[in-house]
């Protein structure tokens, strides 16, 4: 019997295919939203975590001083002396060509063994070569391809993983102009009788990588795609319960015949469930192949800006993974049963009997007065997470809340400006339209929802990243004063070219650049060493600093801190701040930092090193004489073979960071272009419905003499007066968005809060987008309403004749 | 007034055109009142629909005061039911998002020729007054059709077109609404043809034709 009353459910689609195509198409682009994101975000994290194995990081124990000062050669004698099989390591990142790559120092002859570098224990590699000066680097061909060509040489290895060169340690020293190492690896199992390790060193022993931990650092770049994936996962649903409903209501007398005719309530309500699950399972396949597709397709752009963002090198293949597939289906059924629960609720307590029972649309409107309520609760907890909320989490939960809210707030808010508006107009068409639109409300509003949530990420996430834009320009500006920065690749060298740089009259300043290793408020940060010049004074962009900033810092009075280590340890001014061991300076000012996650203190260079042994300085800052920076930076290059990527002049370094910004947006911008797309469909997938719904209320206008291409074009000057409402409502919602975004993501994911700029011209653009949209979505319903016949309006009054 | 000459009208099916109306030939004068009676499905809708311009006959003329209608557009069929028709349905008459004051206002407003106080006449004669801020789908059956009756007239047409009028309405109720009809047509000099089942309300009338098998009797 249930398989007969499927069948009597099921004959609905047939006989309305546009409903049918709504449903699964919205199903179905839901499932590849959610779903590619998902596959983005799983590939990610395997490469992280298949990188994390392969080098030992997290399996091995590590030895290394907690402030983050490097381990020295005596350190690791004293141990191998007293038994301890440990090995030195060295990590760091080398310049490649799109963006930064990990580069690891490993001692060959001490290591644990790596099944990765088999290549090394059984000769196929020469390990004289790899030893000795001037090195050599191993990586996986896809990373030999991008490295620069001033580099020791390359060779290729494919059981290396896909983010990291291997070198010796004394080569990545050299490289990475370090002195001593950031931690040893201790193999097990130990040999017995050792004496304890606290008697031998003051290491400190952990299982963590003291650096480096790409996932964690990468976990707010995946939150934000998570939350861009469930956006568009709920956008989709959208489209499915506007369908679902509607089908519902059509469908009232086929389930009241049906329980008329003896079919139990319960044998009607799973028959439903079953004709959802059939159309979640067949659309829910459909959406993992466009999902796995479109994760291809964004997989170069989101494996672009991990390695620009963090130097975290992912595999840009997408692979197939069973439990992906079925979660997502499982999301799939779970999305159709929540956006059919509300018919189904409808269904279950419908009378048998159909006297009395209000309209569809006039359900909705009642649903209005409590939609209005839950949007100003919502409201409500968005204000209370924006001021009080401390974390990402947090973050979302705000944006999810206002953006719900605002949802849920724009229906009873047309209808209520309609209803105003209807009490200007003259009678007659202009209130008819008026009148009729209102009606028309309930019925589009899940689709002027979908518009609107789209919309407002536009608006919100264009603002953001045009503010984080203008500020990282200025800011650009402002820190990158200099005309050319150098890196020598010896202390030997760095000498020399200073030496030179003295006789050359072009060259007006040269800032010695150098920093030290720090462990700040707990975290691995870095101090930076600094002399007293217009570099620093007249350009370095302070967010907050007392006073006589500059001078108490060349004072030696305290120090200068970035803005990820004032806000994430809550320092105030004056606040004293642990900058090496054994000096507790004062904060003087607050420097902003984008792009830096980690903490930064600066102090003056002769405060910092009488406190350190100062490494050797090899970069440099050089401010020459205007119009000959082009000659300066030949010169140099000529008479020391300086390699392209070690003197660089601010404009390349300028395009260089503005590069890396863009990239880090392009996924962001496709799925909000995504977003805006799904909306537009459940705008035309609604229209395309609600045409075939308005007959009865567009015929008598019809007969009584009002033509059909009049109706039809109303029709269109209607869905683009709605949609510019909603685009109007869009710009406060996306305008808080962006305040949520700067001021409480960005706080907790980064460490930075920004200014906020508004970008009218961009609205302007989206306004016409939103037009255009629409325009499109209600041109097919318009022209079958135009082309309509007189039979098919006729049909509405059927008597029999 | 209204001369239709030789009318035809079929439609398709899938096994091919099914003949309607096969050469009808009619005459309405001025303030004249018919009925038109047939079986179910002899074409008498068909027929009102083509003399009231909703719909184009195959072949044949239709002459409103000597102008030929029936090769007119959209456009200017529309202007003609606007201007010159009233109709009344039997079902589905009203504009569902609309008052019973704007439903009845609403075609002498697309006319240009409104006229409130005949608009409040014509509600208050057909026992509207009360019900006159409320939405159709608040009035039953009998009350919408009293506002479609009213809505037809309140633009003074030349003709008023009712099909089935009375279709969904019980006995008396039935006769109520087609005594006011046929009062404020006669007021307002209005021409009436009215397709009916029933031969108690087509007695009513001035004069009867029946249509079977697609020709006039």
């Amino acid at each position: 019997m249930t398989a007969l009353v499927l069948r009597a459910l099921l004959s609905h689609w047939w006989r309305r295919p546009v409903q049918l195509v709504m449903v699964l198409g919205g199903l179905m682009l839901a499932t590849a939203l959610w779903s590619g994101v998902q596959a983005l975000n799983a590939e990610a994290r395997a490469s992280y975590a298949a990188s994390s194995a392969a080098l030992g990081q997290g399996s091995l124990d590590l030895l290394s001083h907690p402030d983050g000062t490097p381990v020295t050669q005596a350190d690791f004698i004293a141990l191998r002396r007293a038994g301890y099989p440990v090995s030195p390591v060295i990590e760091g990142t080398l310049p490649g060509r799109d963006g930064p790559v990990r580069l690891l120092g490993l001692d060959p002859l001490t290591s644990p063994p790596r099944p990765e570098l088999a290549g090394l224990a059984d000769g196929q590699i020469d390990l004289a070569t790899f030893l000795t000066a001037p090195g050599l680097l191993l990586a996986a061909p896809e990373t030999a391809a991008l490295l620069p060509p001033a580099l020791p040489p390359i060779r290729t290895l494919a059981t290396l993983p896909a983010d990291v060169i291997v070198t010796d340690v004394t080569t990545a020293a050299r490289l990475l102009d370090r002195t001593g190492f950031d931690h040893l690896v201790l193999d097990r199992p130990l040999p017995l009788g050792l004496p304890p390790i606290g008697t031998v060193t003051d290491l400190h022993l952990t299982r963590e990588a003291p650096s480096g931990d790409i996932a964690a650092l990468t976990n707010s770049f995946h939150l934000n795609l998570t939350a861009f994936g469930l956006l568009s996962f709920a956008v989709g649903l959208f489209i499915v319960q506007s369908a679902i409903g509607l089908a519902f209501e059509q469908r009232r007398g086929t389930v009241r015949s049906l329980r008329a005719m003896g079919v139990s309530l319960r044998r009607v309500m799973i028959a439903i469930v079953m004709e959802l699950s059939l159309f979640a399972v067949l659309a829910g396949a459909a959406g993992l192949a466009l999902g796995y597709l479109l994760a291809r397709a964004l997989m170069p752009g989101v494996s672009g800006t991990l390695r620009a963002l963090y130097g975290a090198q992912i595999d840009a293949a997408i692979g197939f993974d069973p439990l992906w597939a079925a979660t997502g289906l499982a999301m799939t059924l779970a999305g159709a049963l929540l956006a059919a629960a509300a018919a189904l609720w409808r269904v279950g307590r419908m009378p048998l009997l159909a006297a009395g029972s209000a309209s569809w649309a006039r359900q909705a409107s009642i649903g209005l007065r409590w939609q209005t309520l839950a949007a100003l609760a919502l409201f409500a907890l968005a204000s209370v997470l924006a001021v009080v909320g401390d974390s990402l989490v947090a973050g979302f939960a705000c944006i999810a809340a206002l953006l719900i809210g605002a949802a849920l707030m724009l229906p009873p808010l047309v209808s209520a400006l309609l209803w105003l508006a209807s009490r200007a107009v003259p009678p007659g068409i202009p209130q008819w339209v008026l009148a009729d639109t209102r009606q028309q409300v309930p019925g589009l509003s899940l689709a002027l929802m979908a518009l609107l949530l789209a919309l407002s990420a536009n608006v919100g996430v264009s603002t953001m990243v045009g503010s984080f834009r203008t500020t990282f320009i200025g800011w650009l500006d402002q820190r990158l004063a200099a005309d050319l920065y150098l890196t020598a690749r010896t202390a030997d060298e760095a000498r020399d070219i200073r030496a030179h740089l003295q006789t050359v009259t072009d060259v007006t300043t040269v800032i010695p650049i150098w920093s030290v290793p720090a462990m700040l408020d707990g975290q691995p940060g870095s101090a930076y060493g600094i002399i007293d010049d217009p570099l620093y004074r007249d350009h370095w962009p302070l967010l907050a600093a007392r006073p006589d900033v500059w001078d108490a810092l060349h004072r030696g009075e305290g120090v200068l801190v970035n803005e990820q280590l004032f806000r994430r340890s809550g320092l105030s001014l004056d606040d004293p701040v642990q900058v090496v061991d054994g000096w507790e300076a004062p904060v003087l000012g607050v420097y902003s930092d984008y792009g830096n996650t980690r903490p930064q203190v600066m102090a003056d260079a002769a405060a910092l090193a009488a406190r350190i042994d100062p490494p050797p300085i090899l970069r440099f800052a050089l401010r020459v004489a205007p119009g000959t920076q082009a000659e300066v930076k030949s010169n140099i290059q000529t008479l020391f073979s300086l390699p392209e990527t070690n003197i660089v002049d601010q404009a390349r370094v300028k395009e260089f960071s503005l590069s890396v910004f863009e990239r880090t947006f392009l996924v962001t911008g496709a799925l909000n272009v995504l977003t805006l797309a799904v909306a537009g469909f459940a705008l035309f997938m609604s229209l395309l419905t609600l045409s075939d719904l308005r007959l009865p209320q567009v015929a008598p206008v019809w007969a009584q003499g009002m033509p059909v291409r009049l109706l039809a074009r109303l029709d269109i000057t209607r869905s683009v007066a709605l949609a510019l409402v909603t685009f109007v409502v869009s710009i406060p919602v996306g305008l808080a968005l962006a305040w949520v975004l700067l001021a409480v993501v960005n706080v907790q994911a980064f460490g930075w809060r920004l200014p906020m700029s508004v970008f009218p011209a961009d609205w302007a653009r989206l306004a016409g987008w939103a037009v255009l949209a629409t325009v499109l979505a209600s041109l097919w319903p318009a022209l079958r309403l135009s082309s309509s016949g007189p039979v098919l309006l006729l049909r509405v009054f059927a008597a029999h004749g | 007034m209204l001369d239709a000459t030789d009318l035809t009208k079929s439609y398709p099916s899938a096994s091919g055109p099914v003949p309607v109306l096969a050469g009808v030939s009619m005459r309405l004068s001025r303030g004249e009142t018919v009925a038109l009676t047939g079986e179910s499905g002899s074409g008498k809708s068909t027929l009102l629909h083509l003399l009231a311009a909703l719909d184009t006959p195959d072949s044949g003329s239709i002459l409103l005061d000597g102008e030929e209608i029936t090769g007119l557009g959209d456009r200017a069929r529309a202007r003609l039911r606007r201007d010159r028709f009233g109709i009344v349905f039997q079902a589905l008459n009203l504009v569902p998002s609309l008052t019973v004051a704007q439903n009845i206002a609403f075609q002498s407003r697309l006319a240009d020729r409104y006229e409130p106080d005949l608009c409040d006449t014509l509600t208050r004669r057909l026992g509207l007054s009360n019900l006159a801020h409320r939405l159709p789908e608040d009035l039953s059956g009998g009350q919408q059709q009293r506002v479609a009756i009213g809505r037809a007239l309140a633009a003074r047409p030349s003709v008023l077109f009712a099909d089935e009028p009375t279709g969904n309405l019980d006995e008396d109720t039935a006769d109520q609404v087609i005594d006011l009809m046929l009062d404020l047509a006669a007021d307002t000099g209005t021409a009436c043809l009215m397709v009916t089942h029933s031969p108690r309300l087509a007695a009513r009338l001035g004069r009867q034709v029946h249509l079977s098998k697609g020709l006039l009797s």
